[in-house]
Parts: C-alpha cells; sequence; structure tokens
C-alpha cells in the first residue's frame, strides 16, 4: 500500500463563539492517497468544511482549539507553523469553495488574482506569471483567455466564476485540492460541466481531490472512496462502490433515499431525514444520530459507537451498534423501494418510543 | 428641455464626460435653487430692516428710502431675485456688504485661503489617524487597543467641537491659559505671509475639527473591516497562501475602504463651505466666520454668497465622489 498523501488523524477541532464552544470536529480520521478522490459528504454544520478549513490553517485566526494529527508529506499540519502553513496553501494543497462571485475579489481583475497566487510561491517575472494565468485560463476551459485575464469576476457568468477559482487553484500544480461544495451554487447544467471539467483536469495532472459534498450523486461518478460525516465526526466510510452497493450506516441510508434514483422503482417516494443535526455546543457522548434514527430498537448501546471496520471487509468502516444481520435486512428493504418506517416495521423494529419506554 | 440638452449632450462622446455634462447641468439648477430657498427664507424671517441698518444710526426716513431704492429693495421680491442672479452670472458680481460695503466676491475669494487651509489640515490629520486607529481595532477586535480606541472615539464624536475647543483655550492658550502653550484666537497668517506663524495658529484648530471626524471613521473603517476579514474573497486570499499583510491590506483593507472614499468626499466638500464652529471659536477669517457674522448681521448678500459657495462645494464633492468611487470599484458604471 502506498503512503498516503494526507493522513488526519483523531482531528478535534472547538470553536469559540458567544453561545459556547463549537465542537464542530470530533476525532475525524482519513486518508487520500495521490491522485485518488475522496469524497467528503454530510449535511450543513456536518463538520466537513471545518475540516477541511482546519487542516489548512484557516481555522487559526477565529481562535480555534485543534488537536489531533494532519500528517502531510511527513509533516504534521497542526503544529505546523502560521509561515510553514502559508507556504503549503495555494502551492501544495489548493482550495475551491462553494460561492464563485463571493471568493473572487471584486476589485481586481482576474489575470492579477491569478498570477497574485503564483508570484507568491514562484519566483517568476509578471510576464511570466501572465503567460501562465492565460494557459490555465485555457486549460479550464474559458475561451479567449488572452482577452478575459484582463476582465474583472463581474464580467463573467457563475460556471466561468468557477471555472476562474479553479484556475487560480492550479496555479502552482497542487497536490490535494479541496473542493468545498463547488457545484452548489451552480445552475444544474453548469454543475455537470464543472464536474467533468474537475474530473478531467484530476485525471490530466494526477493531483488528489477531496470533494466536499453534501450530494451522494455528486460523488457518486468521480470519487474513490467516500467519508460520510455526521455531527463532526465520520460516520461511515467505504470504497465508492461498496458504499453505494452495501451502504452500512442509517444516515448513508437516509441520504441515499433523500436522492432521486434511477435505480429504484419508478413510484418510489423520496424520503427526506427528519429533525435535524444535534446542537455541537453541547455533545451527550451517546450516538449523535439516534435522535433521528427511525432504525432506534434495542440495539443502540449507552455510548456513543466507535468507527469499526465490518466483517471481512477492513476498508468499509461504520459507527453504529446495529448487529450486522439486522442491517443487511433493511438495506434489502429499503433497496426494494419500502420507506424507512416499513423497513423498521420488517425487521421487527415498531417505533422508536416503545423502544425507549 | 431634456431635447434641446440631449443633442449637445450626445456629441461630448463617452459615456462617462456625457454622465459629468449633465451633472454639472444638474449642478446649475440646484445653485439656483439654493439661492433662491436662501433668499426666501431671508425675506420671511424678521430680521430687522436692512435699508435701516445700511443707512446707519441717526438716518432720517429720507436717507433710508433713498438706501432702499438704491439696494433694489423697493422692488417685488422676484425682481430682487432676478437682479440678483443675473448679476452672479453676468458679472460674477455677488453684491456688497450691507455692513460695510465691501465686495462680497472678493470677500469670499479672500477668506478662502484660510477655510482650505484649515480643512485640507484637518482632513488628512482624521483621514490617517481614523483609518489607522480603525484597522487596528478590526485586527484586534476586544483588545485592550480596541476598547481604548473605540472608548476615546465615543468620546470624540460626544465632545463639541465649540466646547472643546474654549476648554482647550482656557487651559493652554497664550494670554489666559493655565498653561501658555498654544497662540491665541485670531492669529491666523496666511501662508504665503508668514509658514511658520500660519502653521502654529491652526495646529490646535486642525486637531480640534479634526477629533470628532477621526472618531467617526475610526469606527467606519474598523466596522467595515470586521465585515470584510469575514468575506469569502478574503477566506481565497488566505488560501492561496498570501501574507497575512498582503491578505490584510490588498484584500480586506481595499475593499472596505471604498465607504470611506465617499464619506471623506462629501466632509471635505461640507467643510470648504466654511468650518463655522471652529473657525468661529478661533477667529480664524475664513467662510465659516464670515457667515456667521452675516448671519449675526442680517447680511443678505454676504448670507447668499457664503450659501451658494457652500452648496457649489458640496455638489462638487459629490460629483467627484461619485466618479472616484466608479475608478475604485470596476463594477460601477457612469451613465
Amino acid at each position: 500500500m502506498t503512503e498516503p498523501l494526507l493522513d488526519v488523524r483523531d482531528l478535534r477541532t472547538a470553536i469559540p463563539t458567544e453561545d459556547g464552544d463549537v465542537h464542530a470536529v470530533n476525532g475525524v480520521s482519513f486518508t487520500v492517497e495521490p491522485g485518488k478522490v475522496l469524497g467528503v459528504v454530510g449535511e450543513s454544520g456536518s463538520g466537513k468544511s471545518v475540516t477541511m478549513l482546519t487542516l489548512m490553517g484557516l481555522t487559526r485566526r477565529a481562535g480555534a482549539q485543534v488537536s489531533g494529527e494532519v500528517l502531510f508529506g511527513g509533516r504534521d499540519l497542526v503544529t505546523a507553523s502560521d509561515r510553514e502553513l502559508q507556504r503549503i496553501r495555494g502551492n501544495e494543497i489548493a482550495m475551491i469553495f462553494q460561492d464563485p462571485l463571493s471568493s473572487l475579489h471584486p476589485f481586481y481583475r482576474v489575470g492579477a488574482q491569478i498570477t497574485e497566487g503564483i508570484r507568491a510561491h514562484r519566483d517568476v517575472t509578471k510576464k511570466q506569471a501572465r503567460a501562465r494565468a492565460i494557459e490555465l485560463l485555457g486549460l479550464v476551459g474559458i475561451p479567449k483567455p488572452e482577452q478575459r485575464v484582463d476582465d474583472y469576476p463581474h464580467e463573467f457568468s457563475g460556471g466561468m466564476r468557477q471555472r476562474v477559482m479553479i484556475a487560480m487553484a492550479l496555479a502552482n500544480d497542487p497536490k490535494l485540492l479541496i473542493a468545498d461544495e463547488p457545484t452548489t451554487a451552480l445552475d444544474v447544467t453548469v454543475q455537470a460541466q464543472i464536474l467533468a471539467l474537475l474530473e478531467r483536469l484530476q485525471q490530466e495532472l494526477g493531483m488528489a481531490v477531496v470533494m466536499i459534498t453534501h450530494d451522494l450523486g455528486v460523488v457518486a461518478e468521480i470519487a474513490d472512496d467516500i467519508v460520510v460525516m455526521y455531527a463532526g465526526r465520520v460516520v461511515e466510510q467505504a470504497p465508492v462502490e461498496q458504499l453505494f452497493r452495501q451502504p452500512r450506516h442509517p444516515y448513508t441510508w437516509g441520504l441515499l433515499r433523500s436522492i432521486p434514483r434511477l435505480d429504484l422503482p419508478r413510484d418510489v417516494d423520496l424520503v427526506p431525514i427528519e429533525g435535524r443535526p444535534p446542537s455541537l455546543i453541547h455533545l451527550t457522548g451517546r450516538c449523535s444520530f439516534q435522535p433521528r434514527c427511525p432504525y432506534v430498537g434495542g440495539c443502540c448501546g449507552e455510548q456513543d459507537p466507535t468507527l469499526d471496520a465490518v466483517a471481512g471487509n477492513e476498508q468499509h468502516r461504520v459507527r453504529c451498534d446495529m448487529p450486522e444481520e439486522r442491517r443487511a435486512r433493511v438495506w434489502d428493504a429499503l433497496s426494494a423501494g419500502r420507506s424507512p418506517s416499513e423497513a423498521a416495521a420488517a425487521v421487527g423494529i415498531t417505533s422508536a418510543e416503545e423502544d425507549a419506554a | 428641455m431634456t431635447r434641446s440638452l440631449a443633442s449637445p449632450l450626445r456629441a461630448l462622446g463617452s459615456p462617462t464626460s456625457r454622465y459629468i455634462a449633465r451633472r454639472l447641468v444638474w449642478m446649475v439648477f440646484l445653485l439656483l435653487v439654493v439661492s433662491l430657498v436662501a433668499f426666501l427664507i431671508f425675506y420671511a424671517l424678521p430680521s430687522g430692516d436692512p435699508a435701516a441698518q445700511r443707512a446707519g444710526k441717526g438716518a432720517d426716513e429720507a436717507q433710508i428710502e433713498r438706501v432702499r431704492h438704491m439696494l433694489y429693495l423697493d422692488r417685488p421680491l422676484y425682481e430682487q431675485y432676478f437682479h440678483y442672479i443675473k448679476q452672479v452670472v453676468l458679472h460674477f458680481d455677488f453684491g456688497f456688504s450691507y455692513s460695510n460695503n465691501a465686495d462680497v466676491a472678493d470677500q469670499l475669494t479672500s477668506r478662502l485661503p484660510a477655510t482650505i487651509s484649515l480643512a485640507l489640515g484637518a482632513a488628512v490629520i482624521w483621514l490617517v489617524v481614523g483609518v489607522a486607529i480603525g484597522i487596528l481595532s478590526a485586527l484586534r477586535p476586544r483588545s485592550l487597543f480596541d476598547r481604548i480606541a473605540m472608548g476615546g472615539a465615543l468620546l470624540g464624536i460626544s465632545a463639541p467641537v465649540y466646547w472643546l475647543a474654549l476648554v482647550v483655550l482656557a487651559l493652554l492658550s497664550q494670554s489666559y491659559g493655565v498653561i501658555h502653550l498654544i497662540p491665541n484666537t485670531g492669529s491666523y497668517k496666511p501662508l504665503t505671509q508668514d509658514p511658520g506663524a500660519w502653521f502654529t495658529s491652526l495646529l490646535v484648530p486642525w486637531i480640534i475639527l479634526s477629533l470628532s471626524f477621526a472618531a467617526i471613521y475610526a469606527r467606519l473603517m474598523r466596522a467595515n473591516l470586521l465585515e470584510t476579514l469575514d468575506q469569502d474573497f478574503v477566506r481565497t486570499a488566505e488560501a492561496k497562501g498570501l501574507s497575512r499583510r498582503r491578505v490584510v491590506m490588498r484584500h480586506a483593507v481595499r475593499a472596505a475602504i471604498t465607504p470611506i472614499v465617499t464619506a471623506f468626499g462629501l466632509d471635505l466638500g461640507i467643510l470648504l463651505g466654511g468650518a463655522v464652529l471652529t473657525e468661529s471659536v478661533f477667529n480664524i477669517p475664513g467662510i465659516g466666520r464670515l457667515s456667521y457674522d452675516a448671519i449675526q448681521d442680517s447680511n443678505l448678500p454676504v448670507i447668499q454668497g457664503t450659501v451658494l459657495f457652500a452648496a457649489f462645494f458640496i455638489i462638487i464633492a459629490n460629483i467627484l465622489v461619485d466618479i472616484v468611487y466608479a475608478v475604485i470599484d470596476p463594477r460601477v458604471r457612469l451613465a
């Protein structure tokens, strides 16, 4: 097995606010292999963005308390100095964000914004940097890059702005690109174009990508591995085809049933996950998904379950106490198009209230 | 009206020059309105009989009537107004002061350097001090520096200029202060005559006048920068691996300072029309002092002159601010 490019171990981030410390990340571990794509999936507030901002050192200014390890190329980014991180950011690790309009500076031409990032890390002349900026704009599919390089962000459409952001991120040939919901703010047709572009660039340039999304459909095609996050924790992780073939965590089931799928019968309704994510200020120490879980049926332990490998598969890990046999039967019922309550009844779980009593 | 204006404007070419031309036409219209309003207010308010005042003490009825005729005061109001406007437009003649018969246009232009000296000097101080304090406060919100600076700013905003000026004079002025540190009031000398005296006489007025502005600008800059530091594009700049200094100055401050530019242009424009309080307390012979005296004496030609001057500067400042804004924010287009 190759040495991972990024090795995150038990990362914890607490951000102080007026209401108390928000424990946004609570012991997250995952690895990213060189040249591979990791999909990080979860609702808003599940800690996926904060995890990525923390590993780039971008939560430091908010006074975040960080523990754990983030090993990147033999260095621990948690303990690295601000200067070291500054050298890594935009150079070895680059990041693109959700809203490309607000993420670009409104007063500077896009060319200037790209060359600024190049010249921060490379000792090149303005002319060389500009030539590189034009080359990058062409690479990400912007027509007439030698003209558009002198335009301002507001002169581009939403999809073109995200292409500019991608060009800026690729400027220094990063080994790792973190894409934080790169398509969420875009039109559906443009989303597909941007995803196709990211997939093409990833393959051409051979860089590793971490793709953050709340939509499993977005990462289904381009990710090698998936990490599902809930309430600042990893609740399930697996290679992509295993996760879609045999998902193990009730939250992952919920995510899968809340997006349209072609492999289910056509009359099957989409089912939203009821309730809202828990407060990350006061942690209960129990399973954080329990209050929303339709399958609570006597098998839940008192403690928060650990992230364990499923029997016979080291790569597939899940954080849930449900017995394997029951899990398989619930998923069989769900994938046959049954609703969550029908699936629960099928395995003998009557209702969460009775169980509690 | 719009038709006849539109064709010569189109010949001016670029949208920006058309925009400026249109704004200048508007300026003339606004100045006419301002002058009319000032005229009407003067006649509507009980201000004594200017003819009697002008004729002097002990003048008899016949003399007063002669003066009244001479000053056009026996004509209908609209005739007086049109006469005034005609003189201003055709001859740059603002009439003569009722109190000392001096040419109002001469008075205004001769007092302008003092007002410009006061306003520009104070503007430099408040801009530098206010922006610097605002940036430092925003970079360390709720720090000791921030608390002291914002507490001081609140005091600066709350303390009226005339009160502060009188306290400083009572404590420090050369002839009646507790410590004899600063020149007396009325010691202003033009820059061209005596640069040293010009500077020392204006130093305290500059500081006093700039204080409340500096306080407002510090708070404005702090609030803007705090908001901007949370913007996505600042996070992008950090993610590019730029130095902290570059992230703050080139990205955050650059965006946060644009509203300051607007406020600065307008404040400076208002002050160029006369810093009435500061000029009056320190007895600086500028436009502000002139208008203060004119109001005391119900001196219509001088009041009219100073009002038009002030309105002119404010309107010009507005136009300049809009043009500058289009230059510093590429999203703004003049049209």
